[in-house]
C-alpha cells in the first residue's frame, strides 16, 4: 500500500513538472514580447546579466508607434472589419444552421451537401478566381471585399448544425403546438440555448479575421485600407531593427484577441464538445 | 401539385383511417417509417383541402426554411461556390485576366512536371506536413491527457496553451525570430555559453537546411493548444465506468491509455489528423514570416504550393498555371479525406 502511494506522488510530480515545462514554453515568449517592447533596441538582446523589466522602461515605444505608421487606421480598419464579419458569422450560420437542424423541408440533403463538400476545401485553392470576380464586381481595394470573403462560410453552418442537432426536438414540437412560428423558436428557444456554440464560433471567426493576412493582402491595396496584420508586417520590413517598437506594436495587436478569448473561454471547451468538432 | 376535390379528400381520409389502424400493429421498422411520412402527407393534404388555403402547408414549411438559409446560402454561393467551379475550369485555360481566355488541355499541368520551383514547393509542403502533423498530434493528445486530470491550476494551464493558437502570426512571428536569432538572439547564446556550441556552429534557425525545422517547430507549438481542447473534448465523452473495469481488471496506467483511451479516442484522432493534414498543406503565412525575405519573397528551401500559387496569380499573372497548382493542392487534400473516411469507415466495423 505504501508504494502504491509513493508512486501516484511521484507520477504527481512528474505531471506537474511536465505541465510547469509546456506551459512555461507557452509563456516565456509572450514576456519576452512585453519585456522588450519597454527596452530600447540595444537592451532588447544584453543577455549577461538578463533582466525582464529594465533599470528604465522606454514607455516611450508604445507612444511613438503611433506616429511611425497610421496604426489607429489599422486598427480602426481591423476592428470594423472583425465585427461585423464576427456579427454576419453568428447571425446567418445559426439561421441556416437552424433550417438544416430543426426542420423538414425540400432538398434539404443537396442543400446541405453543398456546403458539407466545400469544408475541406481550402481557401487558397479558389481565392485567385474569388478575386478576378469580386475585382469585376469592383469589390477590389475594398473592406467589403474582406467581409463577403469571411462572413459566410461552411464551417460556421456545419458547426452550429451539429449543436442544434443535439438538442431535443420536443422542445420545438412543444413551442410549436403552442403556436409559436419558427422565427420565434429560433429567437427565443435556440438562441438562448447555444451560448457555448455561439462563444465558440465567436472565438474563431473573430481570431480568424483578426488575424487574417492573406486575404487582406491580395484585397487591400492603399495604406488607409490596410489592417494591423499587414500594417505590422510592413512595419517590421520598413524598420527591422527597431525591435522595441515592433515589440509593441505586436503587444497592440494582441491584446483585443486575447480579451475576446478570455471572456468567451470557459464556455469553450463544452463548445467544441457539443457541436462535433471532435469528430 | 394535384388539384385536390371534395371526393379525393374522402379517399384520403379513408385510406388515412385504414393506416392509422395498420400502423399499431406493425413490427417492421421500415415499414412504419413509410407509413407514418404517407400519414403525414395525407393529413396535409386534408387540412390544406379544408382550410383552403391557396399554398399548402408543405409549401408554406419549404419557403419559411429557404428564408432561414437565403442571407448565408446567397452568399455562399456567390462567393465560394462560384469560384470553385470557375477555379477546376481556370487550371485547363491560359488567362492574364484582361485579354480573351484561351483552351490549354492539360498544358499547365504538363509544364508543371518540369518546373523545380513547383516540384520544391510541393516537396516543401509535404515534408511540412510529415513533420508537423504526427509531432502537434502527440503533444497535443499529451497535454490533453495531462489535463484532463485533476491538477491544481488545471484552468490557467489550459488557458495558457491556448494563447499561441489565438496570437496573430506576424506578433508571434517576430518574437521566435528574436529568440532564435543566428548572433544575437537568447536560444543560440545560450547555445554558444551554455552547451558550448562553437561560434561558427551556432544553427542559421531561418535560412538554409534548418528552415523547415523552425517552421515545424514554431507550428507545433503555435497550433497544440488548438488540437488539445478538441482531444479534451474527445476525452471527456469517454465513460468513466470504463476506466472502472480497467481498473478491477488490475490494469495501470499505460494499459488504461492501450486499451481504452485510445481507441475510444479514435474518431477523434482521425479529426485532428485530417484537420491537421488540410492545415498543413494550405501553409502560407508561416513560411512567410519566418523565412520570407525582405519583399516577401521565398527560396527553394522555403517555398510551398500556396506561396506559389500566390506568385504565378498575383505576381505574374499566369491564372490558368496558378489555378493548375491550386488543383494539385486540392488533389492532396481529397487523397487524405478519402484516406480518413476509409479509416473511419474500417474503424467503425
Amino acid at each position: 500500500m505504501k508504494s502504491a502511494h509513493k508512486k501516484a506522488i511521484f507520477s504527481k510530480v512528474i505531471i506537474y513538472v511536465i505541465l510547469i515545462i509546456i506551459a512555461l514554453a507557452m509563456i516565456v515568449p509572450f514576456l519576452w514580447m512585453l519585456s522588450a517592447s519597454i527596452k530600447s533596441d540595444r537592451e532588447v538582446f544584453q543577455m549577461n546579466p538578463f533582466v525582464w523589466i529594465p533599470e528604465n522602461p522606454k514607455w516611450s515605444n508604445y507612444s511613438e508607434i503611433w506616429t511611425k505608421i497610421p496604426f489607429g487606421k489599422f486598427i480602426q480598419n481591423t476592428v470594423f472589419l472583425t465585427i461585423v464579419v464576427t456579427c454576419l458569422q453568428l447571425l446567418t450560420s445559426s439561421f441556416a444552421a437552424y433550417a438544416f437542424g430543426k426542420l423538414k423541408f425540400k432538398y434539404k440533403n443537396a442543400l446541405f451537401m453543398a456546403y458539407l463538400s466545400t469544408i475541406a476545401m481550402p481557401w487558397q485553392v479558389y481565392m485567385v478566381p474569388q478575386f478576378i470576380m469580386m475585382r469585376k464586381m469592383g469589390l477590389n481595394d475594398k473592406l467589403l471585399a474582406i467581409i463577403c470573403l469571411q462572413a459566410f462560410s461552411a464551417f460556421g453552418v456545419f458547426m452550429m448544425k451539429q449543436f442544434y442537432e443535439g438538442i431535443p426536438d420536443e422542445l420545438c414540437e412543444a413551442a410549436r403546438i403552442d403556436g409559436m412560428s419558427e422565427y420565434r423558436i429560433y429567437a427565443n428557444i435556440m438562441l438562448p440555448l447555444s451560448k457555448p456554440a455561439l462563444s465558440t464560433l465567436t472565438i474563431f471567426t473573430f481570431v480568424t479575421t483578426w488575424n487574417d493576412y492573406l486575404g487582406p493582402l491580395i484585397y487591400l491595396k492603399s495604406q488607409e485600407k490596410k489592417t494591423i496584420q499587414l500594417g505590422l508586417k510592413m512595419f517590421i520590413g520598413q524598420y527591422s531593427s527597431d525591435y522595441g517598437l515592433i515589440m509593441a506594436g505586436s503587444v497592440i495587436s494582441l491584446i483585443p484577441v486575447l480579451i475576446v478569448f478570455l471572456i468567451l473561454q470557459r464556455y469553450f471547451v463544452e463548445g467544441v464538445a457539443s457541436t462535433g468538432l471532435k469528430g | 401539385m394535384e388539384k385536390i376535390t371534395a371526393a379525393n379528400v374522402d379517399t384520403y381520409q379513408s385510406e388515412l383511417n385504414a393506416l392509422i389502424v395498420k400502423i399499431r400493429t406493425e413490427a417492421d421498422e421500415k415499414q412504419k417509417k413509410k407509413d407514418l411520412t404517407r400519414i403525414d402527407l395525407l393529413q396535409r393534404k386534408i387540412s390544406a383541402f379544408r382550410t383552403g388555403s391557396k399554398v399548402s402547408r408543405s409549401t408554406k414549411r419549404d419557403l419559411v426554411a429557404y428564408s432561414f438559409i437565403a442571407p448565408n446560402f446567397i452568399g455562399f454561393a456567390i462567393f465560394t461556390l462560384i469560384p470553385i467551379v470557375f477555379a477546376f475550369l481556370l487550371a485547363f485555360m491560359t488567362w492574364d485576366g484582361s485579354n480573351p481566355i484561351e483552351w490549354a488541355g492539360l498544358s499547365n499541368f504538363k509544364k508543371l512536371a518540369s518546373d523545380t520551383h513547383f516540384i520544391a514547393a510541393l516537396k516543401n509542403t509535404i515534408i511540412y506536413c510529415v513533420g508537423t502533423v504526427p509531432l502537434t498530434m502527440i503533444m497535443s493528445l499529451a497535454l490533453a491527457i495531462v489535463l484532463n486530470q485533476k491538477v491544481i491550476g488545471r484552468g490557467i494551464f489550459r488557458t495558457l496553451s491556448f494563447f499561441p493558437y489565438v496570437a496573430s502570426l506576424v506578433a508571434i512571428t517576430s518574437v521566435w525570430k528574436m529568440l532564435f536569432h543566428p548572433s544575437k538572439g537568447p536560444i543560440n547564446n545560450i547555445l554558444l555559453n551554455v552547451f558550448g556550441v562553437a561560434q561558427d556552429n551556432l544553427p542559421q534557425w531561418f535560412s538554409g537546411g534548418l528552415v523547415m525545422v523552425s517552421m515545424i517547430l514554431f507550428s507545433v507549438w503555435k497550433y497544440m493548444g488548438y488540437y488539445m481542447v478538441i482531444y479534451l473534448a474527445g476525452l471527456q465523452g469517454i465513460s468513466g465506468e470504463l476506466y472502472e473495469a480497467a481498473s478491477l481488471d488490475g490494469a495501470n496506467t499505460w494499459q488504461k491509455f492501450l486499451y481504452v483511451t485510445w481507441p475510444q479516442l479514435a474518431s477523434t484522432t482521425f479529426f485532428v489528423i485530417v484537420m491537421l493534414t488540410i492545415n498543413c498543406f494550405k501553409v502560407y503565412d508561416v513560411a512567410i514570416m519566418l523565412a520570407g525575405g525582405g519583399k516577401g519573397e521565398l527560396t527553394l528551401n522555403s517555398t510551398v504550393l500556396v506561396y506559389y500559387i500566390y506568385e504565378k496569380a498575383f505576381v505574374e499573372w499566369k491564372l490558368g498555371y496558378s489555378s493548375a497548382i491550386a488543383m494539385v493542392l486540392f488533389a492532396l487534400v481529397l487523397i487524405v479525406t478519402i484516406i480518413q473516411f476509409r479509416g473511419q469507415k474500417k474503424y467503425a466495423e
